[in-house]
């Protein structure tokens, strides 16, 4: 799973659960894939991005050092912000770990890069 | 009976590694979901020259075979970075933050809402779930276009209520609807904006039937003259009949002037 996938995902899906977001991120194993780096396309996804998600998203799957703490005001020029972005969206893979719902502390486990988000019926509204 | 894959078996267990072998290494099924896969790419009507990135939900991609006509599909326009799977159940709402999307798309998956393979299944509030958290999943003027396979008029009617209670505009496209085999369904919805459906594919332009004017005596007869046969006996039906018999293979007696010559009265 990227941390592309992460910063989409929710678990409001989950009964009595309002926001469920941000999914607490545990990892691993993880795993980074060199893909081809686009400004254009990265700087298009940014907007949908929260960036403060992503941080805390390195930092709990010990990748510190990946992308600085705040979003660039300029980072549509700034090519050097973008790779990074790149970078710890598309190229960090979590292959093995969970994500936990803030919430209900509901755990979703990844295995094999895929997170698995099945809920039973008795947990949904 | 019917051999629709809905009736056999749950999804989960229809669909085990050897259905799934079939559907990765069949050249027949890859080259059928390829091209509804592509039709339904065509159909979201993206516009490539405004070079606009898009990000596409592929609702149900099981072996991922239609994730890689998109993958191929953006490798054309300016080479993609590829996709990331979720598992998760179509008919419970959706895990995915609102807004994110800008389009979906999903092929022969969404029939299967409809099955009630658990007790705690409800086809109405599965369907109804399932619409309404792709609803707040995609943009305003998102596009979604499913390709599907309902097993009656109902089961459509149903979908398609369920489709429109959640907010969505639009209808069922269907190609190719003169033939029973080769006839495809597409939902296509859009999010916001009412648009026109785009034109069906068909096989042979819509035959029209045009107004038939009642036959003159005149023409009536023209028309016997080009289709009578020879009259019996006559010269030309006998050299028609020996011809046939020869393509036969039979043994005939050659043409010749005495052909069909009236024996003298003498005889």
């Amino acid at each position: 799973m990227k941390l592309f996938t992460h910063n989409m995902l929710t678990s409001k899906m989950i009964k009595n659960v309002k926001v469920g977001y941000p999914l607490k991120l545990h990892a691993a194993e993880v795993k980074v894939t060199p893909s081809e780096f686009r400004s254009t396309y990265v700087s298009r996804m940014l907007p949908k991005i929260d960036w403060g998600v992503l941080y805390e998203a390195t930092q709990s799957i010990g990748q510190a050092e990946a992308i600085p703490q705040s979003l660039a005001d300029d980072y549509e020029k700034n090519e050097d912000f973008l790779r990074k972005a790149h970078h710890a969206l598309f190229e960090i893979e979590v292959i093995n770990g969970e994500m936990i719902c803030p919430e209900t502390g509901r755990k979703f486990p990844i295995k094999d890069g895929i997170p698995n988000m099945l809920v039973n019926e008795d947990e949904v509204n | 009976m019917t051999r629709r894959p809905e009736g056999v078996a749950p999804p989960e267990i229809f669909y085990n590694d050897d259905e799934a072998r079939k559907y990765t290494q069949n050249s027949r099924i890859m080259e059928i979901q390829e091209e509804m896969t592509n039709r339904c790419i065509e159909l979201l009507e993206i516009d490539d020259e405004d070079g606009e990135t898009r990000l596409v939900l592929d609702i149900g991609c099981g072996s991922g075979l239609s994730g890689e006509c998109l993958d191929e599909r953006d490798a054309a326009l300016e080479r993609e970075v590829g996709g990331d799977l979720v598992l998760a159940d179509m008919g419970e709402r959706a895990s995915i933050r609102a807004g994110t999307f800008d389009n979906a798309i999903s092929v022969s998956a969404l029939q299967w809402l409809c099955n009630k393979d658990k007790a705690a299944h409800n086809p109405i509030q599965r369907l109804s779930r399932f619409f309404t958290s792709l609803y707040a999943v995609l943009n305003t003027g998102g596009r979604a276009v499913f390709q599907f396979y309902p097993a009656d008029e109902h089961q459509k009617s149903l979908i398609m209520a369920q489709a429109t209670r959640a907010g969505f505009n639009g209808g069922v496209l269907i190609d190719f609807p003169e033939s029973k085999k080769k006839m495809k369904l597409y939902l296509v919805l859009t999010v916001g904006s009412t648009v026109s459906l785009p034109e069906a594919l068909t096989e042979a332009p819509v035959a029209t039937v045009s107004y038939a004017k009642r036959q003159t005596n005149h023409q009536r007869n023209k028309n016997d003259l080009k289709t009578r046969t020879a009259p019996k006996f006559s010269r030309e039906w006998i050299l028609e009949k020996k011809e046939r018999r020869r393509r036969q293979g039979k043994d005939v007696r050659p043409d010749t002037k005495y052909t069909a010559r009236k024996r003298s009265d003498r005889f």
